[in-house]
């Protein structure tokens, strides 16, 4: 029987100490009717053999692509060592540390990771993490509706991930809280803050990148948040960070300085592109905003002889205290893929990931450059970090389907969320494309256009 | 020790990240000044410090891991590997369908084995915990009577037996909460659910067997009280391994379910995640299902979107949940197959029966002691307490130092001192005794040498830790108190 270890001896053994005939009898509560009368769509079981065989044939059917296409997520170079460290069924089959002894390896990774993702960010505090970038967001529009506690509404630029907005909605919206849309300016592809309206909100979001790959002006954006009363949310891609003015230093020097929350998706330090997940969306905040933050926080402690230790705290904010007052009814973090860009993180230090910043970078000016040759231009002028849109000839999903014959994913079609702005397509290149994957590319675009 | 410990400016792993590139082509003022305060160290360092940290875990791979209301079965090794199949983990989120039909084709075939093993009409894997399910779940009763203009039902009932996310949920999505308490037996008072059900009430949450480790005998009528006031009726799957391929929580009447695949499909808990919290629904919610679900048209497989689910409660994660967890849940069933999966609640049933009847000869005390246990069951150990002022906590502790994780603690609230336990089906009898026989010597060591439990543990790397400190003199950063 597949993972259940009992001999026939076993089960007459126990099923006597129990006092019963048989193990039917166990179930002599649940009302008859109830029974089920099996199943019909369960297939029979299979061997791990054949198993495995089934699994192969399927990822050999779907294949290998070579992505030009971002969004959200990211293909990147993940040191080997860091998925072997992962499995290892120490992290791999743990629990939730609820045994604050007997989980001091998940614990101080959580530590470790706290202390890593609040320097990237600079912001003071983080939590163990959350389900993706998209709930991180959505939670942290309900925190600042939270300390906020006047306004109810909160400013969401449509320069922000259009799939993170709509999960953000879903969250919010049987809270009566407003997400309310903000544009960005055509000709820049960024928000501009003199657009922005006047009113009273609890915060405004300030996505850099953005979602064109564009750079915000950060700065202004998060004074116009703190002149108008608002908190100031930023979502980043953390890698970016390496480069990029951290968000704990937005906008005016003082005491002002810096977005209160700082949120995004975890996936580029150390997660695979794995179809879309699992991948864990991080938040850090002010200190002044602790107690209002959602999810597991880990704090370092002693034990009873002064021993240093690492404990789950400020658990009076969470569900199975608080239940109906708790700050969000999450009760888990994405804790492996933490644990994995804890590890990343680690290997690739800041020198390493300011390099596959600073490659990113270059690799999508090169292929901005190698697209441009062949008619297909940028549709914003200024600045990006490692992704743009570009203009196509044709509607991108025709394009696109020419790409994938070659076995290219060519980037991310935009008609359907920005129909404005034509036949755009968002494109990136990281640090794993390199030169002849680009003129791979260009040359199949061009082909296809 | 903390990475940072090991820290030496200068130093990295050269063949890992790509050659310095200089950029000089963006704006200073958007620029970072200083670097950020990262550990730099070697990739043996790296990989010693944290092949100690997972050292420092007990895990279902080193320790019997009784947690009740957890599951923590065994996570077999064949669904972490063919998961990570670098075809699958190299694929985007956002390619076309066109590229990613064996993983579809997966996808689809889990639904279809959860619609047959809950009786449920619809599955959407998309949630990515049980209580993000629980989200998706209550947000649909609430499209639900909103589709109907039937916005008088504000109100969720939900056992005081229930876990704190089910009260956490119903808030999230509008609601107030109202408790409904629990009788002699361990089953919801049904005269108190009477009183409370009216055109105020939205829905009842319900975990069945319920987190007293008792299957709720009454269900039939309860599912009368609340569909009859027009409430609907919500499954919380946590225990789901408990009647797994024995009973469906469809034939039961609920109108929507979740479920917890790093439970009951045996997909690993990770630490505290990433874990898969699909929902399945009734014919009535099928409407309202969170997107993307996939679908199936010929041969080939799709993702179902607002186009074709036009009143779905809408997205809950940026992608696909956590198609990863998924994939190894799909592996999982396909390695149990049907008969397999009737074992799982059968055997899960004989272990946690078979553990309450040897701990019973040994003088400890369960809580509901006329009932059957379901997958899992309650000891209270009150009577302990007040004889040696030895608490479930000092009990817990000391299981550490005998080389057994803890049951759950405290939880459910309404017994005192309690531990819920669960032994799960992938444990051997002579596990289940040694677990006996160590909670045998607690026992007497409770009461021959209380103080000797009462300082456990002594074996794990650190003794009982300071809540109050860590909570008082907050230190949640290296930067933030200094190592």
């Amino acid at each position: 029987m597949p993972f259940v270890p009992h001999t026939e001896d076993d089960i007459s053994a126990m099923l006597q100490s129990i006092g019963a005939k048989s193990i039917e009898d166990l179930f002599d509560e649940i009302p008859v009717a109830l029974q089920s009368e099996g199943l019909t769509q369960v297939p029979e079981g299979l061997s791990e053999m054949a198993v495995t065989r089934l699994m192969q044939e399927r990822a050999e059917q779907d294949g290998r692509y070579l992505n030009f296409i971002g969004a959200g997520a990211y293909e990147h170079h993940i040191p080997a060592a860091v998925w072997q460290l992962v499995s290892r069924g120490e992290f791999y089959s743990a629990y939730t540390p609820y045994q604050a002894e007997a989980s001091q390896g998940t614990l101080q990774v959580i530590y470790e990771y706290q202390s890593m993702i609040t320097a990237l960010t600079g912001m003071e505090v983080s939590n163990a993490s959350l389900y993706d970038g998209a709930t991180a967001l959505g939670e942290a529009i309900l925190m600042a509706v939270r300390a906020h506690k006047k306004a109810r509404r909160v400013l969401v630029p449509r320069t922000v991930h259009p799939i993170y907005r709509k999960v953000a909605q879903v969250m919010v919206q049987n809270q009566n809280i407003e997400l309310v849309e903000v544009d960005y300016d055509r000709a820049s592809g960024i928000v501009d803050a003199a657009s922005l309206p006047a009113g009273e909100y609890a915060a405004l979001v300030i996505p850099q990148p953005n979602f064109f790959g564009r750079l915000e002006e950060v700065d202004a954006l998060t004074d116009w948040a703190h002149a108008n009363g608002a908190l100031a949310i930023g979502i980043v891609n953390p890698l970016s960070l390496a480069l990029l003015k951290p968000p704990g230093e937005w906008g005016a020097q003082g005491a002002d300085i810096g977005a209160d929350i700082a949120v995004g998706e975890g996936q580029p330090l150390g997660c695979p592109l794995s179809s879309g997940g699992p991948y864990y969306g991080f938040m850090t905040a002010k200190m002044a905003l602790v107690r209002q933050m959602p999810g597991r926080i880990v704090g370092k402690t002693v034990d009873l002889e002064g021993k240093p230790g690492f404990a789950l705290t400020l658990q009076a904010r969470e569900q199975h205290i608080r239940r109906s007052k708790a700050t969000s009814n999450i009760c888990t973090n994405q804790g492996l893929l933490v644990t994995a860009s804890v590890m990343h993180m680690s290997l690739l230090g800041p020198q390493g990931l300011q390099n596959v910043a600073a490659s990113c970078h270059a690799n999508t000016g090169e292929l901005l450059k190698a697209v441009a040759s062949v008619g297909a231009k940028p549709v914003f002028a200024g600045p990006v970090f490692h992704e743009a849109v570009i203009q196509l000839a044709k509607p991108a999903a025709e394009v696109l389907a020419a790409l994938r014959q070659q076995k290219i994913v060519g980037g991310y079609d935009l008609a359907r969320d920005y129909p404005e702005l034509g036949n755009a397509l968002l494109v990136c290149a990281t640090e794993t494309r390199t030169a002849e994957d680009i003129a791979l590319y260009a040359k199949t675009l061009a082909a296809a256009m | 020790m903390l990475i940072a410990d090991l820290s030496r400016p200068g130093r990295n792993n050269a063949s890992q990240a790509p050659a310095a590139v200089a950029v000089n082509d963006l704006p200073a003022h958007l620029l970072r000044k200083s670097a950020p305060d990262l550990p730099q160290v070697s990739e043996m360092d790296a990989v010693r410090h944290y092949t100690r940290l997972s050292q420092k875990n007990f895990s279902i791979d080193t320790h019997f891991y009784p947690l009740g209301s957890c599951t923590m079965k065994y996570n077999p090794r064949a669904a972490n590997a063919l998961a990570m199949l670098p075809q699958f983990l190299g694929r985007h989120p956002s390619a076309d369908a066109a590229t990613g039909q064996g993983v579809l084709a997966c996808l689809y075939e889990l639904q279809e084995m959860l619609k047959d093993v809950t009786g449920m009409a619809g599955v959407s894997l998309t949630p990515m915990a049980g209580a993000h399910g629980e989200f998706a779940g209550v947000a649909m009763i609430r499209a639900y009577h909103d589709a109907r203009g039937d916005a008088a039902r504000t109100e969720i009932l939900v056992p005081d037996a229930a876990h704190g996310t089910n009260p956490a949920t119903a808030v999230m999505c509008g609601y107030s909460v109202r408790e409904i308490p629990t009788n002699r037996e361990g089953d919801v008072d049904i005269e108190a659910l009477k009183a409370a059900v009216g055109p105020h009430t939205a829905g009842l949450m319900l975990t069945n067997p319920s987190t007293l480790g008792v299957f709720e005998k009454q269900i039939q009528a309860i599912q009368q009280v609340v569909h009859e006031a027009g409430g609907l009726t919500y499954y919380d799957g946590a225990n789901l391994n408990a009647i797994l391929g024995r009973v469906k929580p469809g034939d039961m009447g609920f109108d929507v379910i979740h479920m917890n695949l790093h439970k009951t499909f045996s997909t690993p808990h990770g630490g505290g995640g990433p874990g898969a919290g699909p929902v399945g629904v009734s014919e009535r919610l099928l409407p309202f299902m969170p997107i993307p679900v996939v679908g199936k048209a010929g041969d080939s497989y799709r993702w179902l979107d607002e186009k074709d689910i036009p009143q779905s409660i809408g997205r809950m994660s940026a992608h696909m949940g956590n198609l990863g967890v998924l994939l190894r849940a799909y592996v999982y069933a396909r390695l149990l197959g049907r008969d397999g999966m009737h074992r799982v609640a059968e055997f899960a049933t004989l272990n946690a029966n078979y553990l309450m009847a040897e701990l019973r000869k040994a003088g400890f005390e369960v809580a509901y002691p006329t009932r059957r246990a379901s997958h899992e069951f309650i000891v209270s150990l009150k009577k302990l307490r007040d004889e040696t002022g030895i608490s479930a906590m000092d009990v817990a502790k000391r299981l550490l130092d005998k080389g057994f994780h803890a049951p759950t603690t405290y939880f459910p609230l309404l017994v005192p001192e309690c531990l819920l336990i669960e032994p799960t089906e992938t444990e051997s009898r002579e596990t289940l005794d040694r677990f006996v026989d160590a909670l045998k010597e607690i026992l007497h060591e409770a009461r021959t040498d209380a103080e000797l439990v009462k300082g456990a543990p002594y074996s794990t790397p650190v003794r009982r830790l300071d809540d109050v400190k860590a909570a008082r003199e907050l230190d949640l950063t290296w930067r933030m108190v200094g190592r």
